[in-house]
C-alpha cells in the first residue's frame, strides 16, 4: 500500500473507531436510568455491541502498526479524536437520545453495507459483512421506537419534533468531507460523504413518512464540523476524561 | 505433530475441544456452537482459531485461553487466536448444538432472513413448543440473547439470537 493510502486509511479507521466507542460510551449512560426496563436493556445491550465495534476497528489499527485497543481507546487526547459532533453530545432527555440513535443507526447501516459490498480494502469490508449482522437489531430497534412514540400522545409528538429539530442539523457532522477521504474514495475502499448523504436522507425520508414528523431545513449545513480533523464540542474533553478514568489510575494493571 | 505414536488430526483436535463449553451457555460446545473456524496443525505446534459471535462478546478471551488449557493439558504446544474478520451466523450453530440450547431453556435462533422481523415472528416456545409466542425485546440479558413471551404456557423465554 502507498505511504499515502496507509495515512489516510488510518484516519477513516479511527474515525468509524471513535464513533462507535463514543457513541457506545453515551448509550451506556442509560444503563441502571432507562424510561422502562426493556429500554435500559437494549441501550446497554447497544452499547456493548458498539464499543465492541469500536474495539475490532481499533484492531486493524494495530494490525496496520498502531498501539494495542485499549491504548488507542484510553490514551489519545480529545483532539486525537475523529469522532463527529453528534455522538459527543451528553444523552439528554430519551427523546434526544433516540432521535440520535435512528440518526446515527441509519448512517451506519447505510455506510457498513457500502463497505461489505465495495470497499477494496479487504480487512474493513471482510470486519463490514460481520458488523452489518448485528446493526441490524439497533436499525430495527431505533425505526420501531421511533414510529411508535411519534404516532403516540400529542406530549410525544411534541417532543419527538423537538428533538428532530436538535438533532438534524447536528447530524450532517456524520457526513463532513475530509481530505483524507479524497485519496480513499479513488481507491475505492470507502464511500464519498456526499453520496452516503443522499443516501441517508433518502432511507431517513422512508421512515419519517409513517409518521407526523417534519425534518427541519438546514441553513448551515458545516455547522457541527470539525470533528473529523479534531476540532470537537464541548462535550468531548470531559467525556474523554471521565471514560479514561479508572484506566488512568494503574494503566499496566492486569484485567 | 503427533501424540504417541499417533498422527494427530484436526478431527482429534475437534473432539478434544468439545471439552471446552460456552462460558454463558455451559452445556453447549464451541465446536457446537461454530466458533472453531480453523484448526491448523504443524510439526511441533497448532493454532486454533475462534471467530466471535459478537464482535463484542466479553467471553471470547475466556474461550480462548480455554481452548489453550484444554489443548495444553493433552500435551501439546497450542496458540489459540481470535479472528475478527470472519463472519460467524447462527446457521453455524449444529444440530446438535441446537438440541442443547434447547435443553438449556433457550428457544433455538431462527433461520436467517434478509426481513429481520419475519425471524422473531412465532419462534417455538423452549418448553411447551407452542409457537404462540410474542417477541418481547430484541436485547436480552447477554449480547447473544432476545427476550420473547409465550402466550400458551405464560412463560417469558429467551431466544439465541437469529445473526
Amino acid at each position: 500500500m502507498k505511504p499515502e493510502v496507509l495515512e489516510a486509511l488510518k484516519k477513516y479507521l479511527f474515525q468509524l473507531a471513535d464513533d462507535e466507542l463514543i457513541m457506545g460510551h453515551r448509550n451506556s449512560e442509560w444503563t441502571g436510568i432507562g424510561p422502562i426496563l426493556e429500554e435500559d436493556i437494549a441501550f446497554a445491550s447497544m452499547a456493548q455491541d458498539e464499543i465492541g465495534h469500536a474495539q475490532a476497528f481499533y484492531l486493524l489499527l494495530t494490525e496496520l502498526g498502531e498501539q494495542e485497543p485499549d491504548f488507542l481507546a484510553f490514551f489519545r487526547k480529545y483532539n486525537e479524536f475523529r469522532c463527529c459532533h453528534l455522538v459527543e453530545y451528553p444523552i439528554g432527555e430519551y427523546d434526544f437520545s433516540l432521535t440520535r440513535h435512528l440518526f446515527y443507526d441509519v448512517q451506519e447501516m447505510l455506510r457498513l453495507k457500502w463497505l461489505a459490498q465495495n470497499s477494496q480494502y479487504e480487512p474493513l469490508k471482510n470486519l463490514a459483512s460481520k458488523l452489518i449482522r448485528e446493526e441490524k437489531y439497533h436499525y430495527m430497534h431505533a425505526v420501531t421506537w421511533f414510529q411508535q412514540l411519534t404516532n403516540g400522545s400529542e406530549e410525544a409528538k411534541i417532543r419527538m419534533q423537538n428533538a428532530v429539530n436538535f438533532s438534524y442539523p447536528l447530524a450532517m457532522s456524520l457526513f463532513e468531507p475530509a481530505s483524507y477521504h479524497e485519496i480513499l474514495v479513488k481507491e475505492g475502499m470507502v464511500p464519498a460523504e456526499k453520496d452516503l448523504e443522499k443516501l441517508w436522507i433518502a432511507e431517513l425520508q422512508g421512515i419519517i413518512e409513517k409518521t407526523p414528523i417534519k425534518l427541519p431545513e438546514v441553513s448551515e449545513p458545516n455547522k457541527y464540523y470539525g470533528g473529523r480533523n479534531g476540532y470537537h464540542s464541548e462535550h468531548l474533553e470531559p467525556l474523554i476524561k471521565e471514560m479514561s478514568e479508572v484506566f488512568m489510575i494503574d494503566p499496566y494493571a492486569k484485567w | 505433530m503427533q501424540s504417541g505414536d499417533m498422527m494427530i488430526t484436526k478431527e482429534n483436535i475437534l473432539e478434544y475441544l468439545e471439552a471446552v463449553k460456552d462460558p454463558e451457555i455451559p452445556v453447549i460446545s464451541l465446536v457446537d456452537l461454530g466458533v472453531i473456524s480453523d484448526i491448523q496443525i504443524f510439526d511441533n505446534e497448532i493454532i486454533v482459531e475462534l471467530t466471535p459471535t459478537f464482535a463484542g462478546c466479553p467471553a471470547i478471551e475466556y474461550m480462548r485461553k480455554n481452548v489453550e488449557e484444554v489443548l495444553q493439558e493433552k500435551g501439546f504446544n497450542v496458540k489459540a487466536v481470535i479472528n475478527y474478520n470472519k463472519v460467524w451466523s447462527s446457521d453455524f450453530i449444529s444440530e446438535k448444538g441446537l438440541q442443547k440450547l434447547q435443553e438449556f431453556g433457550l428457544a433455538k435462533p431462527s433461520k436467517t432472513d434478509e426481513d429481520l422481523l419475519k425471524t422473531f415472528k412465532n419462534v417455538e416456545c423452549p418448553k411447551c413448543h407452542s409457537k404462540n409466542t410474542q417477541l418481547l425485546n430484541p436485547f436480552g440479558p447477554t449480547l447473544c440473547r432476545a427476550i420473547h413471551h409465550c402466550h400458551d404456557c405464560k412463560e417469558t423465554f429467551e431466544q439465541f439470537k437469529t445473526v
